[in-house]
């Protein structure tokens, strides 16, 4: 089998090249990196640790689709890219600093928290947005990147809604409000995200969620602000 | 300059770090992957906590103390145990989204707990803790550097006074000086390699860097392996799936019992049953679709990807794998080690929470209590280091040029699989002096050999084979102290089974194996418990 992985390192000219291996057959890709990396290769670099997809850091691209290298099984012929969005390192490891910085700039984090008991149904409406392991493909998948830098993106909103929609949680204006700029309007809804998360979670439903809980604040969807306004009045 | 600085980014050095910050300190946290990539993703269980009578602290302390066959000590039990209610309800405060049964907080029974125990988040128990406290960790602005990998303790006259670090993206090494360090570095269980649960990440980079710096380790031969992982991959099946019924099966469909026993007796069990040329399982078929998705999402979806098998339909074909390790830096009731103003804690430390076997449940609930406490202590030292460029990193600046000239005439990859192999054998479930004397002298020789490998990566930016090098290069230095440990204790007891002396001795070995380093010589001593 042989798979192919766009090589890049800065200080090469040209700095990126793409490279073909030969590999034996493995369960997951995660296990042809390494193969290739000690019988082949030393210089191949990409990240991994946990080998099960919980620590969210083997995140790479096949044939342009987001996937964790420890939970993609290879297949003859695959292209394997780093993330986009984020800058890259080498190879196949990226600068996630610049993902991670939407978390505080949405302010993704608890604010106000009582001490309120929750039912089993109230801990099911956050169970699966709290399964992010902040892998980032959903951020890569991102279009919007290609428009707006600031975009919170979509890892950032599922989180900012985990934590609207934790019934301890009472500051949620606060929330709406640090989500409203580059936020939830700028989202186009094309649910990339939604269809590359490996952990199953939906962050265009979430975005939804958070845009009708800005309504009831009454925030106004900007995108929206020129039907009422057509001219034409009755 | 920082007040602390803390090495990790798991969940022993994110609670410390929010602890500090509480405190005011200003506090720089440095991690070597992202932080939420860190080795307490992987701990499914719960965390234990004696909330709902007929549970009680008592019992929690009782079933922790039993476990720990005589190398716990009781006051850290009892202050961990007791304080555990608490750490509980801390967590659910900063938004931790425990699984609920009705309005209460769910707990589960895990092996050797007299009750269901552990509080737990489905099986993403650690997932979910790790992601809590590092969203607080960011609401309060703490400091990281991501990608930073420790070389040494910075040590004079028997003071911390920093660290010296490889920042992986340049591949520049740099001193970081604080009025405290914490080490919250992890453990070394991924000594076993292949036969570990562990990800690649735990290689003990904390525990041989203090060692260097001259602070005393214990009870480093106490390595617990986990009944349960999955055969091909060593991928962890948790506990709570016995906890909840699971069953251990032969080939033959006969039982093995022995379910809810703690770790090291049951581990020893299969590992006897294997030897006889039995294939053990887990079947947890009965269990039924609905109970597995609900409470074991995670274990199903690895058991289809790993090994092709579906736990619905079929048991799961397992063995004991090297799983967390008892032992590391030795540190008194402040979380400090033998060198002043340098803190351990979490699974680098020996606290003495654990004793000889650690009880699921007992290691998330270690670094909630004694991370605070860790903080708490280093939040003490007022003195700052005087701002000069150590020796401890010239040297360590110069170590890492010389390593891109070593020549290479041995592959360190090899090497690696090769001692992770022969420690399982021998110095794992059953250990014999023969035999851990034999891995002692391969371990020997590996070390004088370090000098004829090397990297063939020869660049400086995020070069990930001089990482694996170094990972490598520790756990040589730390295999050889873990290997000492096990010889000298010639008895039984917990985790430490030798076949050549199965009974537990109180006589002479009711005390902790102390090691530490005198001008690079190992030297190992009994201190009474």
């Amino acid at each position: 089998m042989k798979i192919k992985i766009k090589r890049f390192h800065p200080h090469f000219e040209p700095p990126s090249i793409d490279m073909e291996y030969a590999v034996q057959e493995t369960a997951t890709l995660l296990d042809a990196l390494l193969q290739i990396k000690r019988q082949k290769d030393r210089t191949l670099t990409f990240d991994y640790m946990c080998r099960s997809g919980v620590c969210g850091s083997c995140a790479v691209r096949v044939d342009g689709k987001e996937v964790l290298a420890c939970q993609h099984t290879p297949k003859d012929g695959e292209y394997i890219e780093p993330l986009s969005v984020v800058d890259v390192i080498r190879d196949l490891s990226v600068r996630l600093e610049d993902a991670l910085v939407t978390l505080e700039r949405s302010k993704a984090y608890p604010l106000d928290m009582q001490k309120i008991a929750m039912s089993e149904e109230d801990e099911r409406r956050i169970e699966r947005q709290s399964d992010c392991i902040l892998c980032s493909s959903c951020f890569s998948s991102c279009p919007v990147y290609a428009s707006n830098e600031a975009f919170l993106g979509p890892f950032a909103l599922s989180r900012v809604w985990r934590y609207v929609a934790d019934k301890r949680e009472q500051a949620k204006k606060e929330h709406i409000d640090a989500v409203v700029q580059n936020g939830i309007w700028d989202c186009t809804l094309c649910g990339n995200c939604t269809e590359v998360c490996p952990q199953g979670i939906d962050p265009k439903n979430d975005i939804m969620m958070l845009q009708s809980k800005a309504v009831q604040f009454g925030y106004q969807n900007p995108n929206l602000g020129g039907f009422g306004s057509f001219g034409l009045e009755f | 300059m920082f007040d602390i600085v803390i090495v990790g980014g798991g969940g022993a050095a994110l609670v410390a770090a929010i602890e500090a910050a509480a405190l005011g300190k200003s506090v720089l946290v440095l991690s070597k992957h992202y932080p939420t990539q860190s080795q307490t993703s992987m701990a499914q269980g719960g965390i234990n906590a004696a909330l709902y009578p007929p549970d009680s602290c008592d019992s929690h302390i009782q079933d922790t103390l039993k476990a720990a066959a005589g190398l716990a000590q009781e006051t850290i039990v009892q202050e961990v145990c007791r304080a555990a209610p608490k750490a509980i309800e801390w967590l659910d405060s900063i938004g931790m989204p425990f699984s609920r049964k009705g309005e209460a907080i769910a707990q589960r029974r895990l092996g050797g707990a007299s009750h269901p125990r552990a509080c737990y988040a489905q099986d993403y128990t650690g997932l979910k803790l790790l992601h809590t406290l590092y969203d607080n960790a960011v609401k309060l602005g703490v400091a990281f550097r991501f990608r930073t990998f420790l070389l040494n303790v910075i040590e004079e006259d028997g003071v911390c006074k920093g660290v010296s670090i490889l920042d992986m993206a340049r591949g520049k090494v740099e001193q970081i000086l604080a009025k405290a360090v914490i080490l919250a570095t992890g453990g070394y269980a991924k000594m076993y390699g292949a036969l570990s649960t562990n990800g690649f990440g735990s290689f003990g980079e904390g525990v041989a860097a203090a060692m260097r710096a001259g602070a005393k380790l214990s009870d480093l031969e106490f390595v617990q392996f986990h009944p349960t992982a999955l055969k091909k991959s060593s991928i962890l099946i948790s506990e709570a799936a016995r906890g909840a019924g699971a069953r251990l099966i032969d080939q033959e469909g006969q039982e093995i019992g022995g379910e809810l026993w703690t770790r090291d007796r049951l581990s020893r069990a299969i590992f006897e049953a294997m030897e006889e040329g039995r294939e053990i399982f887990l079947d947890m078929r009965h269990l039924g679709e609905e109970f597995i998705e609900k409470n074991l999402p995670q274990e199903r979806k690895l058991a289809l990807l790993y090994e092709g098998i579906d736990p619905i339909k079929e048991p799961l074909p397992i063995r004991p794998v090297a799983h967390y390790t008892m032992g590391g830096i030795d540190v008194d009731e402040h979380m400090q080690s033998s060198i002043q103003g340098l803190y351990a804690v979490g699974e680098c430390a020996n606290a003495k929470l654990h004793g000889a076997n650690r009880l699921g449940g007992n290691s998330l609930l270690e670094l909630v209590v004694l991370g605070k406490k860790a903080a708490q202590s280093a939040a003490q030292r007022q003195q700052p280091p005087q701002k000069k460029l150590f020796e401890r990193t010239k040297i360590d600046a110069n170590f890492i040029k010389a390593v891109f000239t070593l020549p290479n005439q041995i592959d360190f990859w090899e090497r690696q699989e090769f001692l992770s192999k022969i420690m399982y054998h021998n110095c794992g479930i059953v250990r014999e002096e023969m035999r851990l004397k034999g891995v002692l002298s391969v371990v020997r020789q590996h070390q004088k050999e370090l000098a004829f490998m090397g990297v063939r990566d020869k660049s400086p930016l995020m070069n990930k084979e001089l990482i694996s090098f170094l990972e490598y290069g520790n756990m040589v230095e730390l295999a050889e102290a873990v290997l000492v440990g096990a010889i000298q204790r010639t008895e039984s007891r917990g985790a430490h089974f030798r076949a050549d002396y199965p009974q537990r001795d109180d006589e002479k070995f009711l005390a902790h194996t102390m090691i530490w380093k005198e001008k690079g010589v190992l030297c190992a001593d009994f201190k009474p418990v």
